[in-house]
C-alpha cells in the first residue's frame, strides 16, 4: 500500500517539504514584518461593524519567530531531521539509549560482579543483594506472581514449595532465563466426556487428600493409569523435564476446586503465548545476567532458605 | 414572492438546530468524562457492564466531547458567521440540513457503536468504516454549503473567520479520508490500510492535526468573530492574522509526531515532529495576541461582562496550552512527561479550557440572536457558570499537572543498584488523592454545563425564533 519510509522518493520528498515549509514561514514573517509604520485602518467592514486595524507585528513576537527559525535549521543540521541526512552530531535515539544503558552498566558492575562470585546460598542470605532482587522482583516478576509472591490462579505460588520445572537454582535460573512453555493435552475425550472426567479428578483429589467419592475414585485410578501416567508418571508425583505437575503435594496452579479442576482435565492447558494463553516468558535480554542470577538466589530463598 | 422573501433572509434555523445540540452533547460528554474519571477512583461504577467498561466510555467521552460538541458548536458558529460576514443566506438549505441530521446520525451511531465495543482502535478515530463514510459524505457536504456561500458572498473581502474555518474543512476532509482507508471484513469490522510504524506515523499526523484544524483553526474562526463582536472593537492586527493563520497552517502539519518521541519512528520523523511543534508556539500566540489585543480598550467590560470573561480566560489558556504544547514536544521534557497524566492535563487545558470556553461565550453570544433577543435569560447565571467552570479546570488541570510530573518523576527514578525505586502500582496509588481533586474539576465544569443549558432553554422560552433579513444598505451587489 505504501512504499517504506526508508525509499529514496519519500526521502526527497520529505527533505524539501521540510525545507520549503520553513522557507515560507519565514518569507512571509520577513514580508509581513516590512512594514512597521503606524496602526492603520484596514477600511473592511462586515456584518455592520467588524473592522479590522493592521498593527505592525510585535516586535517580542516576530523576534521570538526568527530565534525559532535559526534553532530548527541549527536544529536539522546537528540531529537526523532531513530525510536521510544523518546530522553532523551523529545522534540517534538508539545511540542515546545505548550511552546511558552502558553507563548504568559501567556503575553496577562492580556490584554485580562481587555477587556473581558469591554461590546462591551465600547470596541468598546476603541482605544487600536480596533488596537489590526484591525491588527487580517487583517490577518484573510480581505483576504475575504477585508482590508477595505468591502467585494467582494460572500464575504459580512461588512460596508453596511445589516446582513444576525443578526447585534446583540451576533450574529457576534456567526458568527465568528462558521462560517455560508447558503443554497440559485436553483429555476430554479420552476419558470418554463427564463421567471420566469426574473419576479422575477424584482420584486426583484422593491423592492431595482432599474431599472425593470412593467409588469414583477407583474408576478414576484406572483411568489416570491408562490416561495420565505418560506426563505425570505411575506414582503421580509428575515430572520435571516437561514440567508435568506434582499431582500429590496439593497445589493446583490452575485451582483446587473441583469444577477448575474438571475444566483443565477436559480442556487441557497450553501455555504457549501464540495460543493467547499465559506463559511464563524469557527474560535473557530484557535482565542481565546479574540480574538474574540474583532473582534466581531471591525465587529460590522464598523456600529454601 | 414567498421565494424571494425567503432568499433575503438568514438561515438560523439549521444554526439553531446546531446549537442547542452543542449543548446537549457537551452535557453527554462531560457526563461520560464524570463517569470514567469516578471509575479510575473507584472501579466498581463501571457496574460489572461491559458496556460501561473504561475502555468502552474512554472513546465515547472524547468523541461526544470532540466531535459531538466540538462539531456541533462548529458548524453552528462557521453557519452563522459565513452569512453574516458574507451578506448572504447559506447556499443550498437541504444541503445545509442534511448536514445537522447527517451530523446527529453520525454521533448515535458513534455512540452505540463505541458502547458495544465496536472499534478500529484508532485514537479519535475510533468509528468502523461504515460511520467513516458517513462522515466523509456529511463532511463534503458542509465543504458544499460552506464554500458556496462564500462563493455568492456581497462582500468584497473573505473575513478572517472565514479563513480558518475553511482551512479546518479542507484539512479536516483530507486527514479524516487518508486515516480512515481500511480494508472492510465485516459490516462492523475492518484493518487499517496501513500497517506497524506507518500506521502510527499517519495515526497521529491525523491526531494532531485533528488537534490543530478541528480544535485550534475552528475555534479561532469563532474566536475572530465572537470577540470582537462582543467587545465591541476592531481586529488588533489583520497583518498579524495572515502571518498567524499561514504559518499554523504550514507548521500544524508536521507536527504529529511529537506523540511517537522515542519510540519505533524513524528519528528523523520524531525530530520534525519536535521541531515544528517548538515553533508553533508563536504563530499560535498570534493568534492569541491577536485576540487579546483586540480587547484592549474595551477590558473595563471585563468587570461587567461574562460572556467576554469566558472569552479572555479561554485565550488565556489557548496561550497557555500552545506553550506548554510546545514545551512537552522537546525530547528531554517528553522523556518525563509522556505516558503521564501531565499529558491528560494538558489536553483539558486545551479542550476544557480554550475548545470549553471560547464555545460557551461565542454560544452565550449567538443563542440570545437566533431567538431575537440580545441577552440570555440571565447574565448573571452566565457569570455563575463562568466561575464555577474556571475553578473547575483549575482544579482539574493542577491536579493532573502534579500527579503527572510524579508519575514520571517515580517511574524514571533509578536506584544506585540499577533498579527502579518504584513500581507502577506505587505510582497509581501515589495518583489517588489528584485523581479525587480531578473528579471535583470534572463535576464542577459539568454542573456549569448544566447551568448553560437550563438558562439556554430559559432564553429559548422567552424568545421567539427568528429569521432575521439579509441587510441590504451594507451589501453593494457587485463591490
Amino acid at each position: 500500500m505504501m512504499s517504506d519510509f526508508t525509499s529514496n522518493f519519500w526521502n526527497l520528498y520529505i527533505a524539501i517539504a521540510t525545507v520549503v515549509a520553513l522557507v515560507f514561514t519565514a518569507w512571509i514573517l520577513l514580508a509581513a514584518g516590512k512594514d512597521k509604520g503606524k496602526a492603520s485602518d484596514t477600511t473592511h467592514v462586515w456584518d455592520g461593524d467588524l473592522t479590522e486595524l493592521n498593527h505592525p507585528l510585535p516586535n517580542w513576537w516576530r523576534w521570538l519567530f526568527w530565534v525559532l527559525l535559526i534553532f530548527s535549521a541549527g536544529y536539522l543540521i546537528y540531529y537526523p531531521g532531513l530525510g536521510s541526512f544523518k546530522g553532523i552530531g551523529n545522534w540517534s535515539s538508539t545511540g542515546q539509549f545505548d550511552k546511558e544503558m552502558a553507563a548504568l552498566e559501567a556503575q553496577t558492575r562492580p556490584m554485580y560482579e562481587r555477587f556473581m562470585a558469591m554461590g546462591v546460598e551465600e547470596l541468598a542470605a546476603n541482605r544487600q543483594a536480596m533488596g537489590t532482587a526484591e525491588r527487580i522482583f517487583q517490577n518484573t516478576c510480581a505483576r504475575c506472581h504477585g508482590s508477595d509472591a505468591r502467585g494467582f490462579i494460572g500464575f504459580p505460588n512461588l512460596r508453596s514449595g511445589a516446582w513444576n520445572w525443578g526447585g534446583d537454582p540451576a533450574d529457576i535460573e534456567q526458568s527465568i532465563a528462558e521462560g517455560r512453555t508447558g503443554i497440559m493435552l485436553p483429555m476430554g475425550d479420552a476419558l470418554g466426556g463427564e463421567p471420566g472426567i469426574k473419576a479422575v479428578v477424584a482420584y486426583m483429589r484422593s491423592l492431595s487428600g482432599l474431599d472425593h467419592e470412593e467409588g469414583l475414585m477407583t474408576q478414576g485410578e484406572a483411568l489416570f493409569e491408562e490416561n495420565c501416567v505418560a506426563c505425570h508418571g505411575m506414582d503421580a508425583k509428575g515430572m520435571k523435564d516437561i514440567g508435568a505437575p506434582d499431582l500429590t503435594d496439593n497445589v493446583w496452579v490452575e485451582g483446587g476446586t473441583e469444577r477448575a479442576m474438571m475444566k483443565i482435565v477436559e480442556f487441557g492447558h497450553n501455555s504457549d503465548l501464540a495460543d493467547g494463553d499465559f506463559a511464563m516468558p524469557p527474560h535473557k535480554g530484557v535482565l542481565s545476567k546479574g540480574q538474574m542470577y540474583l532473582l534466581t538466589a531471591y525465587v529460590w530463598g522464598l523456600t529454601s532458605k | 414572492m414567498a421565494i424571494t422573501s425567503k432568499a433575503e433572509q438568514f438561515n438560523y434555523t439549521v444554526v439553531r438546530q446546531f446549537a442547542i445540540m452543542a449543548v446537549i452533547w457537551g452535557i453527554v460528554g462531560l457526563l461520560v468524562g464524570v463517569v470514567i474519571s469516578l471509575q479510575l477512583l473507584w472501579p466498581v461504577f463501571n457496574f460489572d457492564l461491559p458496556w460501561l467498561t473504561y475502555g468502552r466510555l474512554r472513546p465515547l467521552h472524547t468523541n461526544a466531547i470532540i466531535f459531538a460538541f466540538g462539531g456541533c458548536a462548529l458548524f453552528a458558529t462557521s453557519y452563522y458567521i459565513v452569512q453574516r460576514t458574507c451578506q448572504t443566506r447559506l447556499f443550498c438549505d437541504k444541503l445545509a440540513s442534511f448536514t445537522f441530521w447527517g451530523w446527529q446520525l453520525v454521533i448515535l451511531l458513534a455512540a452505540l457503536s463505541l458502547i458495544f465495543g465496536i472499534t478500529s482502535g484508532k485514537e479519535y478515530a475510533e468509528l468502523e468504516w461504515p460511520i467513516d463514510i458517513l462522515i466523509a459524505v456529511v463532511w463534503v457536504a458542509y465543504a458544499l454549503v460552506y464554500f458556496g456561500t462564500i462563493v455568492k458572498r456581497r462582500t468584497p473581502h473573505i473575513y478572517v473567520a472565514n479563513w480558518f474555518f475553511g482551512a479546518m474543512i479542507l484539512a479536516i476532509a483530507l486527514l479524516h479520508i487518508v486515516n480512515s482507508l481500511a480494508m472492510p471484513v465485516t459490516l462492523f469490522k475492518s484493518y487499517s490500510a496501513y500497517a506497524g510504524v506507518q500506521d502510527a506515523m499517519v495515526q497521529w499526523w491525523y491526531g494532531h492535526n485533528a488537534v490543530g484544524f478541528f480544535l485550534t483553526a475552528g475555534f479561532l474562526g469563532m474566536m475572530y468573530y465572537f470577540v470582537p463582536k462582543q467587545a465591541g472593537r476592531p481586529i488588533y492586527s489583520y497583518r498579524l492574522s495572515i502571518v498567524h493563520f499561514w504559518s499554523l497552517i504550514f507548521l500544524y502539519m508536521w507536527a504529529g509526531p511529537h506523540h511517537l518521541l522515542y519510540t519505533a519512528l524513524p528519528d528523523w520523523a520524531q525530530t520534525l515532529g519536535m521541531l515544528f511543534s517548538v515553533i508553533l508556539l508563536v504563530p499560535s500566540w498570534g493568534g492569541m495576541i491577536n485576540g487579546i489585543m483586540t480587547l484592549s480598550g474595551a477590558w473595563h467590560k471585563l468587570r461587567s461582562d461574562p460572556i467576554l470573561k469566558f472569552m479572555i480566560v479561554a485565550l488565556s489558556f489557548y496561550g497557555m496550552s500552545t506553550f506548554e504544547g510546545p514545551a512537552l514536544s522537546i525530547k528531554t521534557i517528553n522523556a518525563l512527561s509522556h505516558y503521564t497524566d501531565w499529558t491528560i492535563g494538558h489536553v483539558h487545558s486545551g479542550a476544557l479550557g480554550w475548545v470549553g470556553f471560547i464555545t460557551m461565550g461565542s454560544l452565550y453570544y449567538l443563542i440570545p440572536r437566533l431567538y431575537g433577543r440580545t441577552e440570555m435569560w440571565s447574565v448573571k447565571l452566565v457569570n455563575t457558570h463562568f466561575w464555577v467552570a474556571t475553578i473547575g479546570i483549575v482544579l482539574y488541570v493542577a491536579a493532573l499537572w502534579i500527579a503527572g510530573v510524579m508519575q514520571g518523576l517515580m517511574w524514571r527514578s533509578v536506584n544506585v543498584d540499577g533498579s527502579l525505586t518504584y513500581t507502577f502500582v506505587e505510582s497509581v496509588k501515589a495518583s489517588y488523592p489528584f485523581y479525587v481533586i480531578r473528579l471535583v474539576g470534572g463535576l464542577l465544569y459539568f454542573l456549569g454545563m448544566l447551568l448553560m443549558f437550563y438558562n439556554m432553554l430559559k432564553t429559548i422560552g422567552q424568545g421567539k425564533s427568528v429569521d432575521v433579513a439579509v441587510p441590504t444598505a451594507t451589501a453593494p451587489a457587485n463591490a
